[in-house]
C-alpha cells in the first residue's frame, strides 16, 4: 500500500465540477462536523466558502489554541550546497542554470550553525540541492553531526532517499523530514521535472511515507501552489497528510503551503493563488486535521505572515537566507527563490510577543546515540572515507 | 492538617499545573501564583538552560516543586533519557513519564510507561507516569516504584471533561498509588468533580493557559479544587455499588 494507489483510485473524480456545485449549505455542514470528512474537506476549499472565510478562521483558530497553545516554533533553513541534477521549470537550482556552485566545508558548516546559533536559532533544516554526489548520505551524515553542537533539532530537505537511508540520518540526530510532491498532478509533475531523477513521481510521493518507517519525528509535506488548481492540489495534500497520520500515529505530520516565488529562470505560474485563497487552503486544511503541524516560510511577506499566525501556524522561519553560505559568510548569490520576509529574528520574535504568541526556539533534545555515531564514524574512517566536503 | 504527600514532599494545594501553551511567561507566572499550585509539570525538551533569563525555568516561582515531564517520547528508551537529561540538568528527581506514540490522540502507552517506571524508579526518581486509566496497569506502576498515577481524564487538550470516569473510580476505590487526574480537565467545575470522587489531585494546563484571562481562570480552578476536596472530605466519597437501599428487601430477616 503506498499513497499512490490511493491517489490513482481519486484521482479521475470531475473535482473542478465537485468543488463548483458545493453550496453555502456544504460549507456550514462541514463547519459543524467534529470530524470532518474527505467530501466536508471539499466544500471547505470550495469557491462556496469564500462566504464564510471568517467563521472557518474563527473555528480554526481554537482548534489551534486548544491544540498547540498560543506558541508559534521558529526555525531557519541552512543551504548546504545548491549542486542539483534536475532540470526543473520552476526552480533556479536547475542543473542548466549557470552560475557558480557551492558546497559547503565541514568548517563552513560549523561557521553557518554557529551564525545561527548566536542568532537564537535551535531548529534548523538543512537543504540541499538533488545530487547523490555533492549531498550524499554521508556528507549530510557529517553535517548532521556537527550541527548537534549547535542545534536541539535537525531536519533535512534534500532529494528523496531509501528508508535505510533516512534512517541512518535520524541515528545521526536527524529528526525531521520534509519532502514537498511539488505537484501531485502527475501529468503536470511530468511536465514541469523536466530532467533528471526527480521525474520519478512515485519515488518522490513514497519519500515522506519512508521517512516514518525510518522513524523521523515529524514529517512535512507540501504542494507548491501556483502549479495546477490549488483548491485540487492542496486536496490530495491533505488526503496524504490524513494518509500518513493513521498510519505512523507515533510521527507528527505537518503541511505546508509554499506559493510560487520569482526565481532564476523566470517562470510564471500557472495558477493564480491569491492571499484569500491561501488563507482558505490553510484554514480548510486545520478544520479538516486539528493536529496536524502547520509550517509557514519566509516566502511570505512579513504583514501576510502576521495575519496568518492567528489562523492555524504552529511552525515558522525566521531570518531565513536561501543561499548556500548565508548566515556566516552573508553571500548574495544566487538563491533557490526570494525571500519576503527579511526581518530578523529579534523582531520576528518581538512581533509574536505583541500578537500574544510565545516564541519557541527549543522544542527538542536529540536523544540519538553517541556511541552509534562513533561506531559509525569509526568505521567510515577505517574505509579510507573523506570527511565532509573535504573534496570541494 | 489536609497534605498530600508525594516523594516526601508535603503539598497543602491539590492542584499541580504546567508551562504548556502559555502566551508569555510573566502572565504564567502570574497564572501560577493565582493557583496557588505547589507542582509545576515541564517539557524538559522545550527547557534551554542557555536562554539565560529566557529560560522557563527561571519564571517558575521558587516554592513550586518542578515535575520535568518526558514530553515527546515515543517508547521507554526516549523516556529514560530524557529523565536522565532533565536529572543533570538540575531539575531534580521527580518525573512525569509521558510515552506517547500516538500524535493523533496523543493517548500515552501504558506498557512502555511501565517499563520506564521500572528503570526510572530504581535509579531513584520520583516517578509519576500519566496512563490510561487501567487498574492493571495501576497495580504494575506500583510494583514498579511510581509515587502516584496520572490516569487521563480525557485525551490531552481536548477540555472534554472525565470522560474516563468509571475507570478512574476504580483506580481511586483500589487506592492502588495516590491518583492524580491529569488531562482533559476543561473547566473548574470538572476539577470540582474529580475531587469529590476522591482523586488525590488534578493537574490542569490547557484550560488555564489557553483561557482569555488565565490569571483569572488559575483562581477559578485552585478554588474548584479545593472547593472539590472538602466536599470529599465531609463525606461525599466514592458511591460504592454495592450500597444499601432504603429500603433493603432482606431486611425482615434480621
Amino acid at each position: 500500500m503506498s499513497f499512490y494507489d490511493r491517489y490513482n483510485k481519486i484521482k479521475h473524480h470531475p473535482y473542478e465540477e465537485i468543488l463548483a456545485a458545493m453550496t453555502v449549505q456544504d460549507v456550514d455542514r462541514a463547519l459543524n462536523q467534529a470530524e470532518p470528512d474527505e467530501y466536508d474537506l471539499l466544500a471547505l476549499l470550495s469557491p462556496a466558502a469564500a462566504e464564510r472565510l471568517e467563521d472557518m478562521a474563527q473555528k480554526a483558530r481554537k482548534l489551534t489554541i486548544q491544540n498547540f497553545g498560543k506558541v508559534i516554533s521558529l526555525y531557519a533553513p541552512l543551504y548546504l550546497t545548491d549542486y542539483c541534477v534536475n532540470k526543473c521549470a520552476y526552480c533556479s537550482f536547475s542543473f542548466d542554470n549557470d552560475f557558480p556552485r557551492r558546497k559547503l566545508t565541514a568548517l563552513e558548516i560549523s561557521q553557518e550553525a554557529k551564525a545561527l546559533k548566536d542568532m537564537g536559532i535551535q531548529h534548523v533544516i538543512l537543504l540541499t540541492g538533488e545530487s547523490r554526489i555533492h549531498s550524499s548520505v554521508a556528507y549530510l551524515t557529517e553535517s548532521a553531526h556537527i550541527l548537534r553542537k549547535y542545534a536541539s533539532s535537525i531536519s533535512i530537505e534534500v532529494q528523496p532517499l531509501d528508508t535505510e537511508e533516512y534512517r541512518q540520518l535520524f541515528q545521526a540526530g536527524v529528526d525531521g523530514l520534509t519532502v514537498y510532491q511539488e505537484v501531485y498532478n502527475e501529468e503536470i509533475y511530468k511536465e514541469i521535472h523536466i530532467k533528471g531523477p526527480k521525474r520519478n513521481y512515485r519515488y518522490r510521493l513514497d519519500a515522506p511515507e519512508r521517512g516514518c518507517q525510518a522513524g523521523m519525528r515529524s514529517v512535512n509535506i507540501g504542494a507548491l501552489l501556483g502549479m495546477d488548481n490549488w483548491r485540487k492540489e492542496v486536496f490530495f495534500t491533505a488526503l496524504h497528510a490524513q494518509y500518513l497520520q493513521k498510519r505512523y500515529l507515533e510521527t507528527d505530520i505537518a503541511v505546508s503551503f509554499p506559493r510560487i516565488r520569482p526565481n532564476l529562470g523566470g517562470f510564471e505560474p500557472r495558477a493564480v493563488v491569491e492571499d484569500k485563497d491561501l488563507v482558505q487552503a490553510m484554514l480548510a486544511v486545520r478544520l479538516f486535521m486539528p493536529r496536524a503541524g502547520i509550517t509557514l516560510s519566509t516566502r511570505e511577506e512579513a504583514e501576510l505572515r502576521d495575519h496568518l499566525i492567528k489562523l492555524g501556524v504552529t511552525k515558522m522561519s525566521a531570518a531565513s537566507s536561501t543561499v548556500v553560505g548565508g548566515y556566516a559568510a552573508k553571500k548574495e548569490d544566487n538563491s533557490q527563490f526570494e525571500i519576503s520576509d527579511t526581518r530578523s529574528v529579534a523582531e520576528v520574535k518581538k512581533r509574536l510577543k505583541q500578537l500574544g504568541y510565545q516564541p519557541v526556539f527549543k522544542d527538542w533534545d536529540i536523544l540519538a546515540d553517541e556511541e552509534e555515531w562513533n561506531d559509525f564514524s569509526a568505521s567510515r574512517h577505517h574505509n579510507g572515507d573523506t570527511r565532509a566536503g573535504a573534496g570541494v | 492538617m489536609d497534605e498530600l504527600i508525594i516523594g516526601q514532599k508535603k503539598l497543602s494545594s491539590r492542584l499541580f499545573t504546567g508551562t504548556g501553551k502559555f502566551a508569555d511567561h510573566s502572565v504564567m507566572k502570574q497564572a501560577f501564583s493565582a493557583s496557588g499550585s505547589q507542582v509545576v509539570t515541564v517539557a524538559v525538551r522545550r527547557v534551554d538552560l542557555e536562554a539565560g533569563h529566557e529560560n522557563i525555568l527561571a519564571d517558575i516561582p521558587e516554592n513550586m516543586t518542578i515535575m520535568p515531564n518526558t514530553s515527546g517520547a515515543r517508547n521507554a528508551e526516549e523516556a529514560v533519557r530524557i529523565a536522565r537529561l532533565a536529572r543533570a540538568a538540575g531539575m531534580g528527581d521527580w518525573i512525569k513519564i509521558e510515552v506517547i506514540s500516538d500524535q493523533k490522540y496523543l493517548l500515552p502507552d501504558n506498557e512502555e510507561t511501565i517499563r520506564a517506571t521500572a528503570i526510572l524508579a530504581n535509579e531513584g526518581f520520583v516517578v509519576l507516569p500519566y496512563m490510561n486509566p487501567d487498574l492493571m496497569a495501576a497495580k504494575k506502576l506500583a510494583d514498579a516504584g511510581a509515587a502516584a498515577i496520572m490516569p487521563l481524564g480525557s485525551p490531552i487538550g481536548s477540555n472534554r471533561g472525565i470522560r474516563m470516569k468509571e475507570m478512574i473510580r476504580i483506580l481511586i476505590e483500589e487506592k492502588t498509588l495516590p491518583v492524580i487526574v491529569d488531562a482533559g480537565i476543561g473547566k473548574p467545575s470538572e476539577a470540582a468533580e474529580a475531587m469529590e470522587m476522591g482523586a488525590d489531585a488534578v493537574l490542569v494546563n490547557t484550560a488555564i493557559a489557553t483561557a482569555d484571562d488565565p490569571v483569572r481562570m488559575a483562581e477559578a480552578f485552585s478554588l474548584a479544587v479545593a472547593a472539590g476536596r472538602k466536599a470529599y472530605l465531609a463525606g461525599l466519597g466514592p458511591v460504592s455499588q454495592r450500597a444499601a437501599a432504603s429500603s433493603p428487601l432482606t431486611g425482615f430477616l434480621r
